[in-house]
């Protein structure tokens, strides 16, 4: 079960024609699917779409109700190939994923997709994960539509328009014979609002239905020569059919005043997730209304590829000035733009990059920044006075950059990931700085302090894959980190085979937290969990061993600090040639507390026997070295400074939020640390003798302690 | 040019828009808030939109949250999705640095945002694994939140979330309520809370906290600070008289010292006893004999000789674990009600090392110096050990060792520490005469030596390393400085990289 449950918000998902629907976008974007007549779904789990795909597996009741089928692929190249059902029925088929890494791993399907062409409409809807919040390399899906030529839909951020696009990227797709992308950026995918809906659709034609009255036709097929006349039909057919499509659907918006003779002479182009920046940087200038009516005529690109060269020409006319409002780059719209002007020998003037940043995103300083200066430079009077000659002083706010510490993402409170990096951090003090490569999840999060293990990582399933020029062997052995979502994602072809098949000497510890964790907690093959509709329970060390790879280690307590670390110094020490992977299982703490805890609750109030573990620290022997936080940067160990004047440094302190994981004691054990960690446990409605025996051992506990304290001076504990 | 826009003034209704942005750090509730807020917001005639960012920043990192809302009109209003520097209302930080980051952020400006801020503190990663103090500054945010917000509002909402059984989102949006920066009355707060319909009684007491604290409603009161007077002394009427007549001295040193030196003289009697409160005593009038105004000497040596003479041994260790008040304070920490059992586990780990260091200082120096005997005493001891202190065995174990106070003095551990502690003093003390304040930073040195194993080990290394480092600039005119510098270099990571960096500098003008 993933980490955040929609059960409750899918029951939305049913409202009818003129019902409205209040919600998030990815809610709104799955009801758009079902009013589509969508026949099947799919796709793979990853910021920001991760919760689409907790929408859909938790909708799977209503889907099925519909005769929609839904699929949790394996990865993004099979969520990709999946769209194949729509190459030959009229069935649409709609599949999600991250952007732009998601897209890279479905390249070979999708271009393979969009050379033979779609009957049924097929879309992607790609979680843009570029700028602030995003967690990968940043770069733009924008490139891959125009290579393979996919449409690239960039609805405006509301939810009208965003489930709108996906009714009319259906269409369009249909009649241009085209697979679309949707595109949606990390806030859209959350942002609040309403629309009015429309009634679920059935699919006109199911799976099903296609697998009762199979098709086949060889000119899909991509071969030559039949390969060479999908070229030919794109740019022949498809291309101006899609063209036609967008214009008579008017998919591109226009706003402001219209073109004219005594129309404002210049304009802005903007994709159409931009908008709101846009309007709000215009709102600000005094230039747009609060429902976005705005002085300067704006051009909206619903559609950012194709570019329709008409339509632009057309919004063009008239004017001196154009701004283009292209996030990231390269700036694909506004070379395209520039040399639509080029060739019909405007005389208009093309602004954008260079008034706005090169790279990076688009925020509201940004924004506002550019359009002032757009308009500065090509129409000054516009501005309202204030903005022309700014006369207000404002206080000199002091300088915090040096003061205030930055806040990467790090392993949650009781992570059971941290003490395989403490072992690995141990290993390393006795044996040397290793080669070690990383994978995508939240093992990488070792890679920052305090771990700081890990140095590169080249894509999800790919660490092991990573260390493949080492794998013949050296001093030192090289290590790869891997997660269970990326072995089961890639990994076990792509790293573990080729790890297999060229004989590495290499070390893989595939970190095993029994989900997807990092995106959410869906679940994977070797998840631990009851699963009605999916294979659960298949152990990675089977798979590992199918592949011929013999030396295979099995933890399955990661708290286990010095096992871990024992057994992670065998595999670079032992002798045996070939692969050494090491399986380190425990289940992901977010997840498991959000499973257990309100079981336990229920127990102790039921009256049952329950022990609830928790770590402290003795402040009069912690000596404030802070050595265990370099072995831990557990969220619930912290420091406090004691109410003592002999004391310099901060001691550790555990907090409320401390989960009883086992890791402070592990490490101040393993590492010979400090004897300053203890591990209390509440037991709750304790059986009588228990009890009973308790008291007596405190009896004499208690007479003990007053023995000794009675021969002592007491100085009220502040000594 | 031509085509000249029509000016026209700015829309007054955008005046309507509110601009609410949330900074907190993953798991602090910041999704549950904002959906309270939109909440309210759309129940009380508003449109409103949200937004947020899910990945991998919640898991532990800071994240922002963003609410724009406007009273409904005649269309739909184009909200922004992101927070603009210069242009939020209402900003609300979850934790006191997250509060210095939306300064920096540029969301907190004087001419129109409220900041409702927790001034308690959840440590970042960098801020905890120096070896020294490396917590950033609280004031200086407070100082700068004071000028950039137009109202700030601040409190320690993680505590009254806590306290009323709940989490700080709850207690943020009773602060907001009580900011009364919403159009809103509580009521409609309240409501948005109950419609939730998770954990509302416990949200609401929260709440109800969060309002007090930012409506300027009357909280109850914190019990007054006792004024720092000195903790009650109990004992055996002879040992308390024998004290006081110890205590008496401490009258007799510089007077800037005194406090520091009663707080030592505490600190060694309760790890010793009180005739090596007098020793601590004898040593630190040596230091006063050699002393002048200000007396920095006095009071530098009044803190480290305590912390050099009551050093970390196995014998401290067992006696802290086995105190008294120790079992009540753990119960209280884990909030184990009456009916409930407390089992304590100890993690000990004891090496060769420490064994031999409670054997008697020559026996024991000789099996230290034995490669075979050290390997012997490993095999047998070198082991994690847990022990269930509250059960009667381990105990007794710990008792017993906490007992030896009277073998103390007779250890390999005691004659090393109190070698260290004579060349260390002497060192200071030779300085005095010629360069003050080198003496005093020499002393001040003593603060690298601390933890327990290797850590001990590797503070002792820095602290030589310090020293000898100190002796090369022995002479010059900014060798307190320098020796300073190194040590505080000495403070800044583990592996001691800042300081062989400093020593090389040295090295590189000397």
């Amino acid at each position: 079960m993933a980490e955040r449950s929609f059960k409750a918000e899918v029951e939305h998902l049913r409202l009818g024609e003129g019902e409205v629907f209040t919600g998030e976008g990815i809610l709104a974007i799955t009801k758009a699917l079902l009013e589509s007549g969508v026949g099947y779904v799919g796709g793979y789990q990853g910021a920001p779409i991760s919760h689409l795909m907790d929408v859909l597996a938790d909708a799977e009741e209503l889907l099925s109700e519909l005769g929609v089928r839904f699929e949790a692929n394996a990865n993004e190249a099979a969520a990709g190939a999946m769209l194949a059902a729509s190459v030959h029925y009229p069935i649409r088929g709609a599949v999600t994923f991250k952007g732009s890494v998601g897209v890279n791993v479905a390249s070979d399907a999708l271009a393979n997709l969009a050379s033979s062409g779609v009957t049924g409409g097929a879309m992607v809807i790609v979680g843009e994960d570029y700028g602030e919040g995003s967690s990968i390399m940043q770069e733009r899906t924008h490139a891959f539509a125009m290579k393979s030529q996919f449409w690239l839909l960039d609805p405006r951020p509301n939810l009208t328009s965003i489930v709108k696009m996906v009714s009319d990227g259906f269409d369009l797709s249909e009649a241009s014979n085209t697979p679309v992308m949707l595109m949606v950026r990390i806030r859209s995918c959350h942002v609040t609002g309403s629309f009015t809906c429309r009634d679920n659709r059935p699919p006109a034609f199911t799976v099903k239905d296609a697998l009762a009255d199979p098709r086949s036709d060889f000119a899909r097929v991509v071969l030559p020569p039949m390969s060479f006349a999908h070229e030919q039909d794109k740019v022949k057919n498809r291309w101006p059919a899609a063209e036609r499509f967008i214009r008579e659907r008017k998919l591109n918006e226009f706003f402001g005043p219209a073109a004219g003779p005594d129309g404002p002479r210049i304009g802005i182009v903007v994709q159409g997730g931009m908008f709101n920046g846009v309007v709000r940087a215009l709102q600000r200038l005094g230039l747009a209304d609060i429902y976005g009516q705005s002085d300067i005529p704006i051009y909206v690109l619903n559609v950012t590829y194709p570019l329709l060269s008409g339509e632009f020409l057309e919004f063009c006319a008239g004017k001196d000035h154009v701004l283009v409002v292209e996030e990231g780059q390269p700036e694909f719209i506004e070379t395209q733009l520039g040399s639509y002007l080029y060739r019909a020998g405007s005389s208009v003037e093309l602004h954008g990059k260079g008034l706005f940043p090169l790279a990076g995103d688009y925020n509201g300083t940004v924004m506002l920044d550019a359009i002032e200066a757009f308009l500065r430079k090509v129409a000054p009077e516009t501005l309202p006075a204030a903005v022309r000659a700014p006369n207000q002083e404002r206080p000199e706010i002091p300088d915090l950059s040096k003061t205030v510490p930055i806040r990467p993402p790090g392993f949650c409170t009781g992570c059971p990931e941290r003490p395989i990096f403490a072992a690995m951090k141990l290993v390393e003090k006795e044996l040397g700085k290793h080669q070690i490569a990383a994978d995508i999840g939240c093992h990488l999060f070792a890679s920052l302090p305090p771990f700081e293990i890990g140095g590169a990582t080249m894509g999800y399933g790919l660490g092991p894959a990573a260390n493949a020029a080492f794998d013949g062997g050296g001093k030192r052995r090289p290590v790869a980190i891997i997660g269970d979502g990326g072995f089961w994602h890639n990994g076990l072809s792509s790293s573990f085979t080729n790890m297999a098949f060229n004989k590495s000497d290499g070390v893989a510890i595939v970190v095993d937290n029994f989900y997807s964790a990092a995106t959410g907690g869906q679940d994977i093959m070797s998840s631990r969990a009851d699963n009605d509709t999916k294979s659960t329970k298949n152990p990675i060390s089977r798979a590992l061993k199918g592949i011929g790879i013999n030396w295979v280690r099995e933890i399955d307590r990661t708290y286990d600090v010095a096992r871990m670390r024992d057994t992670i110094r065998e595999a670079l020490t032992t002798p045996e040639k070939g692969p050494k992977v090491i399986v380190a299982s425990s289940e992901c703490m977010l997840n498991r507390q959000r499973r257990e805890k309100p079981l336990v609750a229920k127990a102790i109030k039921a009256g049952r026997r329950v022990e609830a573990p928790k770590f402290g620290v003795d402040e009069e022997v912690c000596t404030g070295d802070h050595a265990c936080i370099r072995l831990s940067g557990c969220p619930s160990l912290s420091l406090k400074r004691l109410d003592d004047p002999l004391r310099d440094d901060p001691v550790a302190s555990i907090d409320q939020s401390c989960v009883g994981c086992g890791n402070c004691g592990e490490v101040a054990d393993a590492a010979i640390l400090c004897p300053s960690f203890y591990r209390a446990d509440v037991v709750h409605n304790p059986g009588g003798f228990e009890a009973w025996w308790a008291g007596v051992r405190s009896a004499v506990i208690g007479w003990l302690v007053r023995r000794r304290t009675a021969r002592r001076l007491d100085f009220g504990g502040v000594a | 040019m031509a085509g000249l826009l029509e000016r026209r003034a700015a829309d007054p209704r955008l005046g309507g828009i509110i601009k609410l942005a949330a900074l907190a750090v993953g798991g602090q509730g910041g999704g549950v808030l904002t959906s309270w807020i939109e909440d309210v917001a759309r129940s009380n005639g508003y449109d409103a939109q949200a937004t947020s960012v899910a990945g991998v920043a919640q898991r532990t990192g800071a994240t922002v949250y963003y609410v724009e809302m406007a009273p409904k009109g005649d269309g739909t209003p184009v909200f922004s999705l992101m927070p603009a520097a210069g242009d939020v209302d209402i900003m609300i930080a979850a934790e006191l640095m997250e509060a210095g980051r939306s300064i920096m952020r540029g969301f907190v400006t004087p001419d129109r945002t409220t900041l409702i801020a927790s001034t308690h503190r959840a440590l970042a990663v960098s801020e905890k694994m120096v070896p020294g103090d490396g917590i950033a500054s609280s004031e200086e945010v407070l100082a700068a939140a004071d000028i950039a917000a137009q109202r700030f509002i601040h409190a320690d909402f993680d505590q009254l979330a806590i306290r009323n059984g709940s989490v700080i989102s709850a207690s943020l949006f009773g602060a907001l309520a009580g900011s009364g920066a919403l159009p809103f009355p509580k009521q409609a707060f309240e409501d948005a809370i109950r419609r939730s319909g998770k954990g509302v009684e416990g949200s609401l007491r929260a709440f109800n906290a969060g309002y007090a604290a930012a409506s300027g409603e009357a909280l109850p009161e914190a019990p007054a600070q006792p004024e720092a007077a000195k903790p009650r002394l109990r004992g055996p009427k002879k040992l308390v008289a024998a004290f006081e007549a110890l205590e008496a001295r401490i009258a007799r040193l510089p007077e800037p010292a005194q406090e520091l030196a009663c707080a030592g003289l505490r600190k060694v009697v309760d790890f010793q006893d009180l005739a090596y409160g007098g020793e601590y005593l004898d040593r630190l009038e040596r230091v006063a004999g050699l002393d002048r105004p200000p007396h920095d000497l006095t009071r530098e040596a009044a803190k480290y000789i305590a912390n050099a003479m009551a050093y970390d041994d196995i014998i401290r260790v067992a006696d802290a674990k086995t105190k008294a008040g120790r079992r009540d304070r753990i119960a209280k920490e884990m909030g184990a009600k009456s009916g409930n059992l407390l089992q304590v586990t100890e993690f000990l780990h004891p090496r060769a090392e420490e064994i031999v260091s409670l054997f008697p200082a020559r026996m024991g120096a000789r099996w230290a110096a034995n490669p075979d005997r050290m390997a012997l005493l490993g095999r047998l001891f070198d082991k994690g050990k847990r022990l269930r202190s509250d059960s009667l065995t381990a105990f007794l174990q710990l008792y017993v060792l906490g007992g030896m106070k009277g073998w103390r003095r007779r250890t390999l551990r005691h004659a090393q520490e109190m070698a260290h502690l004579v060349v260390w003093l002497d060192r200071a003390l030779a300085l005095a005469p010629r360069d003050y304040d080198l003496a005093v930073e020499v002393i001040r040195c003593r603060r690298l030596v601390k933890g327990y194993s290797d850590t001990h080990a590797r503070g002792l290394s820095k602290f030589d390393k310090v020293l000898d480092g100190a002796r090369m600039v022995e002479g010059r005119p900014d060798a307190a400085d320098w020796t300073r510098r190194l040590r505080e270099a000495a403070l800044k990571d583990e592996e001691g990289k800042a300081l062989d960096g400093a020593l090389q500098t040295i090295r590189s003008f000397v």
